[in-house]
């Protein structure tokens, strides 16, 4: 039992750091954690037990990532972790691929549209100089019958749409 | 109603709780101190590190000052959606900016200004607020004032198109860091080339005006686009190395995209010559004279204040 000591107490640690990382939200979208975006990509106890976090930013310009480095401190600091550090990945990209079930189920439930499957492509990318056509349906009505107000919207990551059935405007978390 | 998971009413309520909790940083800073804490930063083998973090300034200036001039919108564009739309791009393209200009300080940090000792500016502000023009590297399409709706539209479309060509390459980038920066990159200058495409064939087949103010932006923008396919030396020894694109490459398959948007919007294109003066001029520091209110604009309060904290 002795020889095993350390590993388990590591194993331990790592499980606790993974749990209390796990429940940070987004500072943004706090109907999702960070885990439930997709944007914490690893989480590390080395043989000290200092905690390494990975974040992977969603957009370039996100200006979130200040945030969310400093709530996942502030956690894993609350929890005991003393020694905790944040690192950025910037590779692959993050993708709406990456958000999770559970994620798309509270985005819905909070009102905003999930993001469909992400474009793959090889080659160059295409020009679209038709408005993007996607499988929306309103969050609120279930509707199908809406339109895209602008592909840009209260942040980087969301379109605007509007619902013509029951009228009410919406934002869906864009394909990436 | 759906059971809702919210955060607690604190942190992210309080524009003033951070400030108590976290460690002291500069005033104008976002207080993430390295947008590359932690990524390797090794430069690539046979890769001289001056070549390398110059043509990440150049690359990155183009950014750092097309979203200067692109913010100038925030808060004046024609209708809200268009005022959120230019916004983001303004970030988008300012998130390249800050990542490409602290690629550049990690790889040769001789290039990044000095400051007094105990200024907590991090690189990458210390490179967009404390260069003079003439060490500014961007072409000069990206620093011309605005104009109009329409000759931003012009601008977005010319810019995003070639830069998405550009990035593309990028992407296979013997530079690991240059490679992720243009990946993550493609995804949002799509959207950006899009966004324009859509409104430069809206304004130039909506009314009689709006295609005269079009047309007009294009023809003062025109002699601007050649510059953004010559090739400097710094971008010649970067491409031969394997990190860098050369430009000169991007030609064809740019000029093809754009002729589908001028085709879709029946404009012919320009026929206007390029700007008089060096062809070169941007990526050698050579500016307009807009340029200098730009950059004053842009570095005037971090530079009264080199050691600001809070």
């Amino acid at each position: 039992m002795l020889q095993n000591g350390p590993a388990l107490d590591r194993d331990r640690a790592l499980t606790r750091a993974r749990e209390v990382a796990s429940a940070v939200v987004d500072p943004e979208l706090p109907m999702l954690t960070l885990a439930d975006l997709g944007v914490l990509r690893d989480i590390d106890v080395d043989a000290d037990g200092a905690v390494t976090a990975a974040i992977t930013p969603t957009y370039s310009g996100c200006p979130a990532m200040a945030a969310m480095r400093d709530d996942l401190v502030r956690e894993l600091q609350a929890a005991g972790f003393a020694d905790t550090r944040v690192r950025v990945v910037l590779e692959p990209a993050w993708t709406t691929d990456w958000i999770t079930p559970a994620g798309r189920a509270a985005l819905a439930a909070a009102g905003i549209s999930p993001p469909g499957p992400a474009p793959r492509r090889s080659g160059p990318v295409p020009l679209r100089l038709t408005p993007t056509r996607r499988a929306v349906r309103c969050p609120q009505c279930g509707s199908d019958d809406v339109v895209v107000g602008s592909e840009f919207g209260s942040t980087a990551c969301k379109a605007l749409y509007r619902c013509r059935s029951c009228l009410e405007p919406f934002e869906h978390v864009k394909e990436i | 109603m759906p059971d809702v998971r919210t955060h607690e009413p604190d942190e992210h309520d309080n524009a003033y709780a951070g400030l108590l909790v976290n460690d002291v940083h500069w005033a104008f800073g976002t207080d993430f101190e390295d947008p590359l804490a932690g990524v390797d930063t090794t430069v690539p083998d046979g890769v001289d590190p001056a070549t390398l973090a110059t043509y990440c300034l150049m690359l990155g200036d183009d950014a750092l000052v097309l979203s200067q001039r692109i913010a100038e919108w925030c808060g004046n564009a024609p209708d809200l959606e268009e005022d959120i739309a230019l916004s983001n791009i303004a970030l988008d393209l300012l998130g390249q900016a800050r990542l490409l200009l602290a690629r550049a300080a990690a790889a040769d940090g001789a290039q990044v200004p000095a400051l007094p000792d105990g200024s907590p500016v991090p690189d990458e502000d210390r490179l967009a607020f404390f260069r003079d023009a003439p060490q500014f590297r961007n072409v000069r399409l990206a620093e011309v004032p605005g104009g109009d709706f329409a000759r931003t539209i012009v601008r977005i479309l010319l810019f995003s198109t070639w830069r998405l060509a550009l990035f593309e390459e990028l992407s296979r980038s013997r530079d690991a860091v240059l490679a992720a920066v243009a990946a993550k990159g493609v995804k949002e200058l799509t959207y950006h080339r899009d966004f324009a495409g859509r409104w430069f064939l809206t304004l130039a087949r909506g009314t009689d005006e709006s295609r005269r103010r079009l047309l007009t932006g294009l023809d003062e923008l025109w002699p601007l686009w050649a510059e953004l396919f010559e090739t400097h030396d710094v971008e010649r020894a970067a491409a031969l190395a394997g990190v860098g694109v050369d430009p000169a490459g991007l030609a064809a398959d740019v000029d093809a995209v754009l002729d589908q948007v001028l085709a879709a919007s029946g404009v012919t294109r320009p026929v206007s010559g390029p700007l008089p003066g060096t062809a070169l001029a941007g990526r050698d520091g050579q500016h307009t004279a807009e340029f200098g209110a730009l950059l004053a604009e842009m570095q005037v309060v971090a530079r009264a204040h080199p050691r600001g904290q809070w």
